[in-house]
């Protein structure tokens, strides 16, 4: 036997999401990989796809030897998948029909030595690259002896090794002996051994694949989850197992203000905020209001719930002020309303991801991430919403989830899912039962990296969409609802006290600066007045002087009594008027005190 | 290896009944000569009436194989009279042959 084994361990691409990378890059080049599983567990399908996406993305052909199914049914069930498989059947896939007629008659021993000569020879006539045995055991049953069974096996092998082929057989296992039932050996003998597992978990059927076996290269050893969608089967891959997130510093509007506020100026770009609460605790309508907000910056959003329609979402948040309609239209949201009661959380998962790499959001809501560990158990769930986290982180992508918490206190409750601990904001919502009422509170209990308010707020829900509200304590405790309202009125009631006490103070101050003013100006008049008269009886006093002198002198002069030297008669003065010069002084004065005043 | 093999009936109103198979074998892989062995020693036994009888080498031939529908080897196919029958294996059990080339099977 001689092999035609290049050197390093080359491999050949299956297309397949995610196995390419559990794999290194796909099955072995040349070799032989077994696919083992049981009953309806995907390896038909697995096989299938290969060669579909072979022959699609590189135009490599392939054959299909169908032991189990006529050809033609493999293409029937096949069609259900994207793979245009009616189009590529006899080329570049050619299905070879080795399903042995029921009417046939078996004497005596068999072999495959006819098969392989015909398969050589399709495979020179195609230049075939792959081929498939997908359910050899049916054949080699009718053989009802394991060593002839296994002598045909080694007759496929040293085939293989010789022609060139990469190839699969695909091979039963039953669930009870682990080792598969005739096709132990098989494991030793091929280079790639896929083990494939479809189990019930929780109620919920959980497909897992393993690579048990991988000769010369390195692989992911763990199990992994796997799905079946439009087109295939699609693994969950290991998560890389560094940590290697861009930390952005650009802050992202988580709403509406007051909320950025409490949060030190919004969420950052990339982070992950978790909103827990009891239901009915608006979880639904922050979440939705962080989408709006998003939509509104323009950015690509993908708003996903979970056992609740898009449609009534977004009737719901339209009462309360939130509007995603526009955005739906346009294309700016996307939302997908997933059914969480027969799907696993891997599932789900793989749904995301689809969903992401055909949105390509930059915002992202999930409501309720806790719905996702209702079927399959909590443990899977747990692990699914870990690397849910860590897959948006690693695209970039701004994300607000909510929980739900039956409980009141976050401590005790939310590491449900233990989201708690990856996610870099934490924002619990809670009832405050208090005087009668049940009260929404809103508080953050941490968030990375950033200031963060500590204060508990009382979150309301108005036609505006969710506000909160002022903060009043009282005697410790923050005051919500009615006595908020009423610590409010009385606030209110006090403040309009002091205005009007305010102004009357003002007012009567006013009057007295007023009336002050009114006295300095009457003063200020008396003032002047009384210098008026003072001047003025000044004045009179002089001229009261002077004239009494002149009357003397005018009455000597008439009585000529003291005249010392003769004078002369002719210059006598003429005798006064009527009018006395003291009366005349007494009016001029009496005039001037009227100008005065 | 390609023969075709005709024993010719004594008696010439038996040809309207002839009776033609084909065998598959590969080359000299031991299931085939013994198959081609047991045929033979089948007919000489049992076949009263004329036969024909082809030995395609999948080696040789394998497209046409692939065409007859042939998946294991041996394969023998009676083709007439009517119905096609097909039997696999190195016809080691007599019973089974005879069985398949519609003649009453004798006690051995």
């Amino acid at each position: 036997m001689k092999r035609v084994d290049p050197q390093p361990l080359a491999k050949m691409a299956t297309g397949i999401g995610g196995f390419d990378e559990l794999s290194g890059g796909g099955l072995p080049r040349n070799r032989t990989t077994l696919v083992m599983g049981g009953p309806g567990s995907g390896k038909t399908v697995f096989s299938l796809q290969i060669l579909a996406n072979a022959a699609r993305q590189r135009d490599e052909s392939g054959i299909f030897v169908a032991f189990e199914e006529r050809g033609h049914e493999v293409i029937a069930n096949a069609a259900t998948f994207d793979w245009g498989l009616p189009a590529l059947a006899e080329h570049p896939i050619y299905i070879l029909d080795a399903h042995l007629s029921p009417t046939v008659i078996q004497s005596g021993d068999f072999d495959l030595s006819g098969i392989l000569a015909i398969l050589k020879a399709k495979k020179e006539q195609m230049n075939a690259r792959w081929v498939v045995f997908d359910g050899i055991d049916v054949l080699l049953t009718l053989l009802q002896d394991p060593i002839l069974e296994m002598r045909e096996i080694y007759r496929i092998r040293d085939w293989l090794a010789d022609s060139a082929l990469t190839a699969i057989i695909t091979a039963k296992l039953d669930r009870q002996t682990v080792q598969g039932t005739n096709y132990g050996f098989m494991q030793f003998m091929v280079d790639c051994v896929i083990r494939f597992d479809r189990r019930l978990e929780y109620g919920v059927p959980a497909h897992r694949l393993q690579i048990t076996k991988y000769r010369g290269s390195d692989f992911a050893s763990g199990e992994f989850s796997l799905s079946f969608g439009p087109s295939g089967i699609e693994v969950a891959p290991p998560e890389p197992p560094q940590i290697i997130h861009e930390a952005s510093t650009e802050r992202v509007s988580a709403g509406f203000a007051r909320f950025d506020a409490m949060l030190g100026g919004g969420v950052f770009r990339g982070s992950s905020t978790l909103i827990t609460g009891a239901p009915g605790t608006s979880k639904t309508t922050l979440i939705g209001k962080f989408a709006e907000a998003a939509c509104q910056r323009g950015e690509r959003t993908l708003f996903v719930s979970f056992d609740e329609g898009a449609d009534q979402i977004t009737r719901n948040l339209s009462s309360v002020g939130i509007d995603l309609h526009p955005h739906l239209q346009s294309g700016v949201l996307c939302m997908y309303s997933g059914r969480t009661e027969a799907r696993s959380a891997e599932e789900h998962l793989i749904k995301l991801r689809t969903l992401i790499r055909d949105h390509q959001p930059r915002c992202m809501v999930i409501d309720p991430l806790s719905a996702m560990a209702k079927a399959g158990g909590i443990g899977a769930a747990r692990a699914v919403a870990n690397r849910l986290i860590h897959l948006m982180k690693d695209s970039k992508i701004t994300v607000v989830i909510s929980a739900l918490i039956e409980g009141s206190d976050p401590q005790a409750e939310a590491t449900d899912l233990q989201i708690s601990t990856i996610a870099d904001t934490w924002i619990h919502l809670s009832y405050v039962v208090r005087s009668g009422e049940r009260n929404r509170a809103l508080t953050i209990v941490k968030s990375r990296g950033t200031w963060h308010s500590n204060q508990v707020r009382e979150l309301v829900l108005s036609e505006t969409g969710p506000m909160l509200t002022d903060v009043y304590s009282a005697g410790g405790e923050v005051l919500m609802g009615t006595l908020r309202w009423e610590k409010e009125a009385e606030e209110l009631a006090k403040q309009t006290q002091r205005r009007v006490e305010f102004e009357r103070k003002q007012r009567d101050l006013e009057f007295a600066t007023a009336e002050t003013q009114a006295r300095i100006k009457a003063l200020e008049r008396d003032l002047q007045r009384q210098q008026a008269e003072l001047a003025l009886y000044t004045l009179d006093g002089e001229a009261r002087a002077l004239s009494s002198s002149e009357r003397e002198e005018q009455l000597r002069r008439m009585r000529s009594a003291d005249r010392v030297i003769d004078t002369d008669p002719a210059v006598i003065p003429p005798p006064p008027d009527p009018v006395t010069p003291g009366d005349a002084c007494g009016a001029g004065i009496r005039k001037r005190t009227r100008e005065a005043q | 290896m390609h023969r075709q093999r005709t024993v010719k009936p004594a008696d010439p109103t038996a040809i309207a009944a002839v009776r033609m198979m084909r065998l598959y074998v590969v080359g000299g892989a031991p299931n085939s000569v013994q198959a081609l062995a047991n045929l033979e020693r089948i007919c000489q036994q049992h076949l009263q009436g004329p036969y024909q009888l082809e030995i395609v080498d999948v080696l040789e031939q394998p497209l046409r194989a692939l065409a007859d529908g042939v998946i294991v080897t041996p394969s023998l196919i009676k083709q007439s009279p009517l119905p096609v029958t097909q039997v696999v294996g190195n016809l080691s059990d007599p019973g089974q042959v005879l069985l398949a080339l519609g003649l009453p099977g004798n006690s051995p």
